[in-house]
């Protein structure tokens, strides 16, 4: 069994650090593990991208297009931008909670609308899991849960090879201790929202 | 004993040392750049210690000096010396190939496909290095440094912690009538190296077939994964490489493919063993066209070698409609100080003339609109030697730009050929207190502050003056005024001026929890919808949102550069 997970977003949004909740938790499960990030850039607004591979002899950091088993976007138009991973079985799990690349601040490009974003995404793929995962956080106790929202959702994706309580603990593992119940709940909301949708696109 | 300058993808391995070397009883250090890195490496192997010097790939170019004479003497203790290539120049300004550095300097060198392989193979390369009584070239590529995988962890040796040095000038010294005996030690050490690469246990054949594969490498994990029916001749000893093992791999087979990426290193060997031992077999790669020269490798080029081997099925990628979609470059931080020096800069030279040498840093993204605030850049430094050039060669108006631990690293005898040759230009330090881009490393600007050991900092104003610089002034790049009041003066001076725009990066003080954020808001009813802001400074605080400007409350730190340039002052701090 090889499982590859394409996680994308924008430098900043704790891309590299979501990454590691779900290597640590594909190690601690005995699985090998080969991970790989471009994250020069990271914290100054650019595009970011990491690849896991989790399973039997999974050596290559990268993953050739279509190679997707889950396509995670921290960001929408990051997902569209990174279809090309996917193909038809691929879950694609994105947040649909916008972040302005400073070409639009600027004036010099134009975001879509989120509708446009997300029917395109539709369009092209019958396993989309969209999800306000900031809106999710922000109700549970602030944004900065928003992965933990994320990290839920795809702990209810289909043949996703690890357990819910794997990846919880996991997560529990990286957030501060006084912040643990709120990413819990927040964990719960994407884990409910994401069996939610899923079980609508059967 | 480890030392090194931080470069990316080089940086993690500083960042983990500097937590615990100390722990485990390695000195570590940040050098003042590659060349010093090499030098303090270089000395302790002389005393019998084991070094370790670090850097990336363009960084191995400044210690060349340093590395290609240790090669001569050959060391004592074992010393390795890990070159981070970029292949795609990711995080760079080449991509280029440091293979040939090992051929350059007749040293062996190991080259690992996967972090488990790294970390086995570099106590490999130490034992290499022992026997033979010569640095050894550890190369490593982007996707092999930024990759996790499991690594299972050993116990750490007991090795010696002290050197002494037993004097040998006849070795050590390198005066030409030395150099030349150590010349032929060189050669004798290389002869050795020939027939350890032979039997070595990081040359090794897997799988079965009548095609031949010679791989090393991240491009080894592609060909295991994607090739199918092909022997693979998997190089972990790369040079010298083991010729007989590659003659006996290539004699029988139907025909043979070089994977590797960057230059045709491998398949000049195997086609020059090959020539040498009369073996007529085809050998596919880079010069035959079948592979690409530039930029790396992923299974998607590997898997182009379908027209002539099987290749393991792939899904079908999934395509969308074409969507405009915005582009999202990298830019500098809300509230980086950067933005402050490079608007007044901007103003201050208004309609002149000018050409901005600019040099590696998080301020090379000023080139970007709307700052556009870089016109030439070569290396580390480069900004204030060019800019002397530009200076004796044109008539325009010329300015520099080099961050604080780029002006120590290779800025500073730039400077003093500039006093040295009467240059007339304008340099500008932009001291934001930390080695910024690659993850905030301490530099002699700011002292250093880990391990055993604490030092002073060295100041970058009273060095400059002591150089003799006519014009120097310190100022703070969030208030734009004094900013360009000082740059119009400098302009003006007649010879090199400095300017030191001095403001710590506020990611830095944030990861030190010494960040005081403050916050700024539009009035949108005094708001003229004019946009200067948006426009003029790209900080990714600042948005439009329809008509409006707004300020996003968890980006902006406060540093109130846009409020001072808002022809109507309707951008206002907030009491918070």
């Amino acid at each position: 069994m090889k499982y590859n997970v394409q996680m994308v977003g924008v430098g900043g949004q704790g891309v590299l650090l979501a990454s590691m909740v779900i290597g640590n938790a594909a190690m601690a499960k005995g699985m090998e593990v080969a991970m790989s990030e471009v994250h020069g850039m990271a914290q100054r607004g650019g595009s970011v991208t990491s690849t896991i591979r989790m399973g039997e002899e999974v050596i290559s950091p990268l993953i050739p297009k279509g190679g997707a088993d889950l396509l995670l976007a921290f960001e929408p138009i990051e997902a569209y931008r990174s279809l090309g991973f996917s193909n038809e079985g691929t879950y694609i799990v994105t947040n649909t909670h916008p972040i302005i690349p400073i070409t639009v601040s600027m004036g010099v490009d134009k975001y879509p609308e989120m509708d446009e974003v997300i029917s395109a995404l539709r369009e092209a793929s019958g396993r989309v899991i969209p999800i306000d995962a900031t809106e999710l956080a922000v109700e549970e106790g602030g944004a900065i849960a928003t992965n933990s929202v994320l990290m839920g959702a795809v702990a209810a994706v289909k043949n996703f090879p690890i357990s819910r309580e794997e990846l919880l603990r996991s997560l529990m593992d990286r957030v501060p201790k006084k912040f643990s119940e709120m990413n819990e709940r927040a964990f719960q909301r994407g884990y409910e929202s994401a069996s939610q949708i899923i079980s609508e696109l059967e | 004993m480890a030392s090194t300058y931080p470069g990316t993808p080089s940086s993690e391995v500083g960042g983990t040392l500097e937590r615990f070397a100390h722990e485990v009883g390695i000195y570590f250090e940040y050098s003042t750049n590659e060349k010093v890195a090499m030098e303090v490496a270089g000395a302790a192997a002389a005393t019998g210690l084991r070094s370790f010097a670090f850097m990336k790939h363009v960084g191995l170019n400044v210690a060349s000096d340093a590395f290609m004479t240790l090669s001569y003497t050959g060391v004592r203790g074992g010393m390795v010396v890990m070159t981070a290539d970029d292949p795609t120049a990711h995080s760079s300004q080449n991509e280029q190939d440091n293979r040939f550095y090992a051929k350059l300097a007749l040293v062996p060198m190991v080259e690992p496909s996967t972090p488990k392989e790294a970390k086995e193979m570099l106590i490999e390369a130490f034992r290499i290095s022992e026997k033979l009584s010569a640095p050894v070239l550890f190369r490593t590529t982007t996707r092999v440094n930024h990759a996790r995988g499991v690594v299972p962890l050993g116990s750490i040796p007991e090795i010696k912690r002290k050197g002494h040095f037993e004097k040998d000038p006849r070795r050590f010294v390198c005066i030409p009538a030395h150099a030349r005996l150590d010349r032929i030690e060189q050669l004798k050490r290389f002869e050795s190296a020939k027939e350890m690469a032979e039997s070595s246990p990081l040359n090794f054949v897997e799988g079965e077939g009548d095609v031949g594969v010679i791989t090393s490498g991240v491009s080894y994990t592609y060909a295991k994964e994607w090739l199918r029916g092909v022997q693979i001749l998997k190089l972990g000893f790369t040079h010298p490489a083991p010729e007989r093992k590659i003659a006996e791999f290539i004699r029988d087979k139907r025909f043979v493919i070089v994977i590797e990426e960057l230059e045709p290193f491998l398949e000049d060997e195997v086609l020059r063993i090959a020539q040498g031992q009369g073996i007529e077999v085809p050998i596919y790669g880079k010069r035959t066209g079948h592979l690409p020269h530039a930029f790396e490798f992923d299974p998607d080029i590997v898997a182009t070698l379908s027209s002539i081997v099987d290749v393991e099925e792939r899904k079908i990628p999934l395509e969308g409609e074409a969507i405009d979609m915005p582009r999202r470059p990298p830019m500098l931080c809300a509230g980086c100080p950067h933005r402050g020096t490079f608007y007044a800069a901007k103003k201050a030279v208004g309609k002149q003339d000018a050409v901005y040498s600019i040099d590696i840093g998080c301020y090379t993204l000023g080139v970007q609109p709307p700052l556009e605030m870089g016109d030439f850049l070569l290396c580390m430094g480069s900004s204030i030697g060019a800019a002397g050039g530009f200076s004796k060669s044109t008539d325009q108006k010329v300015m520099a730009f080099i961050g604080d631990s780029t002006f120590f690293h290779a800025g500073v005898p730039g400077l003093i050929n500039a006093v040295f040759n009467d240059h007339r230009f304008v340099l500008v330090i932009m001291d934001n207190r930390t080695t910024a881009m690659t993850g905030h490393q301490p530099h002699p600007g700011t002292g250093r502050k880990h391990g055993e050991w604490s030092s002073e900092e060295v100041r970058i104003e009273p060095l400059v003056k002591s150089l003799g610089v006519g014009y120097v002034k310190t100022v703070d790049p969030y208030d734009i005024k004094e900013t360009t009041m000082a740059m119009k003066k400098a302009l003006e001076h007649d010879g090199v001026a400095v300017i030191i725009a001095e403001k710590a990066c506020p990611l830095a003080l944030r990861k030190e929890r010494k960040l005081e954020k403050g916050l700024y808001r539009v009035d949108k009813e005094e708001c003229s919808r004019c946009y200067t802001c948006v426009e003029k400074l790209s900080c990714p605080a600042l948005f439009r949102v329809g008509d409006d400007v707004v300020i996003e409350e968890t980006m902006c730190i406060g540093c109130g550069v846009c409020a001072q340039i808002c022809p109507k002052k309707a951008i206002k701090e907030v009491d918070q």
